[in-house]
């Protein structure tokens, strides 16, 4: 996707161990989700609203996890050396397979779409809560 | 306005102002529309669709479709090739300038891949169709080191912008097959650089076959020790056997110069000498047109041993993209701007024919008789 030719290194450097301490992240917040009671729904909020909270929520959560395995696959199946930084690097996860290689790039740019989409739905709602709203919903995710 | 029931809430000042009205509301819905414009906004610019005339990896690969055809499952340039094994043993001379561990005293495996450029995968062999030599190292701890090689002494463009100019100025016109003289004349006024670049590549004409063949890496890149030093470098492959039995000129046949390698590799192994040069200070890292002085300090790094060719398929050198940039620590890129535009559209070419359908490789190993 990228249309730059000479940026190019340069943001896959960045991407690689990104994507990484994302997929770490990820992991840690879902063990933390599934092991504590979210705070309750605002009551101003109603059933439809609350249904799309939750879906959408789940769908990040899907979405930020399989993306940086998707990658760290198609690297593997492509034969290339996964590297996090400097001589630092991770072992493939998937055979060598051209053909694999192909229908994991699709999927990488499938859900990079996807995840773009509900990450940019996920934040404009966010902020008309908070700048429209004002009705403090984004203390449910802070502290 | 209700407010929150139930919910513990610090006193925090900037939203303290619990009454929504229709202007505060306008206001915030503003500020999300503008946050979802420049979110979407940086997306689209990232991905090039702001900017149309601009020479991205994908309009730099459509050139090679424009110029050669689409060949499905095919690389878009250096179509007709050969996969290859063997090793690299390594002398321990090059750890003086570069701390990857390739230069370490000892034996790696190599894939490695002959081709001739351009993107016909059936092109007949010629004697001045430019030869390439891709090597990937294999070493220790999923470290790679991969590099592209050609038979010329120079590059012949110094941006990623002249290769592209020149490529679509190389299209042959139908009616004589060769190229428009007056587009490659007008490439050339524009690219003096180009110019000079082709006067010192003919002053070296290719060797009779790949075997004699003297690759060279071209761009810079940048070598550290294990003190922290860093030089300038260039690579050579150079060839240990000398003179290919010779070739019939009238019956040549269409694969002859595959032909000549497969058999000489059925004979004994192929070496080359793999050698380092030093660049100076004062010697550009940026253009691959100009060649640095014969005087430069050289290492003998070690030998790359060809032992076995192999027709291209699933999972030999076919199904590698020999990008330049995959680098083993202790190697890093220059500021050559043709060593990012290669990486990206490598890229670009691998994706595309590892989703189109594979066809059969032209030089087929198994098909070539060994003469005793």
């Amino acid at each position: 996707m990228v249309a730059s030719l000479s940026y190019y290194p340069l943001l896959l450097a960045i991407h690689r161990p990104l994507g990484v301490a994302i997929l770490v992240f990820a992991v840690v917040r879902l063990v933390n989700r599934l092991t504590h009671h979210p705070p309750p729904f605002l009551a101003t909020m109603g059933p439809l609203e609350r249904r799309v909270a939750t879906w959408s929520e789940r769908l990040l959560y899907v979405l930020l996890l399989a993306q940086p395995l998707v990658g760290w696959a198609m690297l593997s199946a492509a034969r290339f050396p996964i590297v996090v930084y400097g001589p630092l690097h991770l072992a493939g996860i998937a055979p060598h397979n051209i053909t694999l290689y192909a229908v994991l790039r699709i999927s990488h740019s499938i859900l990079a779409l996807l995840l773009f989409l509900t990450f940019t739905a996920h934040m404009c709602a966010v902020l008309f809560h908070t700048l429209v709203l004002r009705d403090r919903l984004i203390n449910r995710m802070a502290f | 306005m209700p407010d929150n029931q139930g919910v513990d809430h610090p006193p925090d000042r900037w939203l303290n102002k619990a009454t929504l009205t229709r202007r505060g509301a306008l206001i915030g819905m503003a500020a999300v529309a503008g946050v979802a414009a420049v979110d979407v906004g940086a997306f689209a610019y990232a991905g090039g669709w702001l900017r149309p005339d601009a020479l991205t990896p994908s309009r730099f690969a459509d050139g090679f479709e424009q110029v050669y055809g689409r060949h499905d499952g095919f690389r878009r340039n250096h179509a007709k090739g050969l996969s290859a094994t063997g090793s690299f043993a390594s002398n321990g001379a090059g750890a003086a300038v570069c701390k990857a561990a390739v230069f370490s005293a000892g034996t790696v495996p190599v894939i490695g891949r002959f081709s001739l450029s351009g993107g016909l995968p059936d092109q007949p062999d010629k004697p001045d169709t430019v030869r390439g030599l891709a090597l990937a190292f294999l070493l220790p701890n999923g470290q790679q080191w991969r590099t592209a090689m050609i038979n010329l002494p120079v590059f012949p463009d110094s941006t990623p912008e002249g290769f592209y100019e020149r490529l679509l100025a190389s299209k042959p016109l139908p009616a004589t097959s060769q190229p428009d003289p007056q587009k490659m004349e007008a490439f050339l006024v524009r690219h003096p650089e180009t110019a000079e670049a082709m006067k010192i590549i003919k002053q070296s004409p290719p060797s009779p076959g790949f075997s004699d063949s003297t690759f060279h890496g071209l761009n810079a890149f940048h070598a550290t020790n294990d003190k922290g030093v860093t030089v300038a470098i260039r690579w050579t492959a150079v060839p240990l056997q000398t003179g290919q039995p010779g070739v019939p000129g009238a019956s040549a046949g269409r694969d002859y110069l595959f032909d000549a390698l497969i058999r000489a590799v059925s004979r004994a192994p192929l070496a080359w000498r793999l050698v380092l040069t030093i660049g100076a200070h004062e010697d550009p890292t940026d253009d691959a047109t100009k060649p640095w002085p014969d005087s430069r300090p050289t290492i003998d790094a070690g030998t790359i041993s060809i032992g076995a060719v192999q027709t291209e398929a699933a999972g030999n050198a076919r199904d590698i993209n020999f990008d330049p940039l995959v680098l083993p620590d202790g190697i890093a890129a220059s500021d050559d701007p043709l060593l990012s535009a290669r990486s990206a559209v490598y890229a670009r070419s691998f994706t595309r024919r590892a989703e189109e359908p594979k066809r059969p490789s032209e030089v087929n190993v198994s098909e070539v008789r060994d003469e005793r």
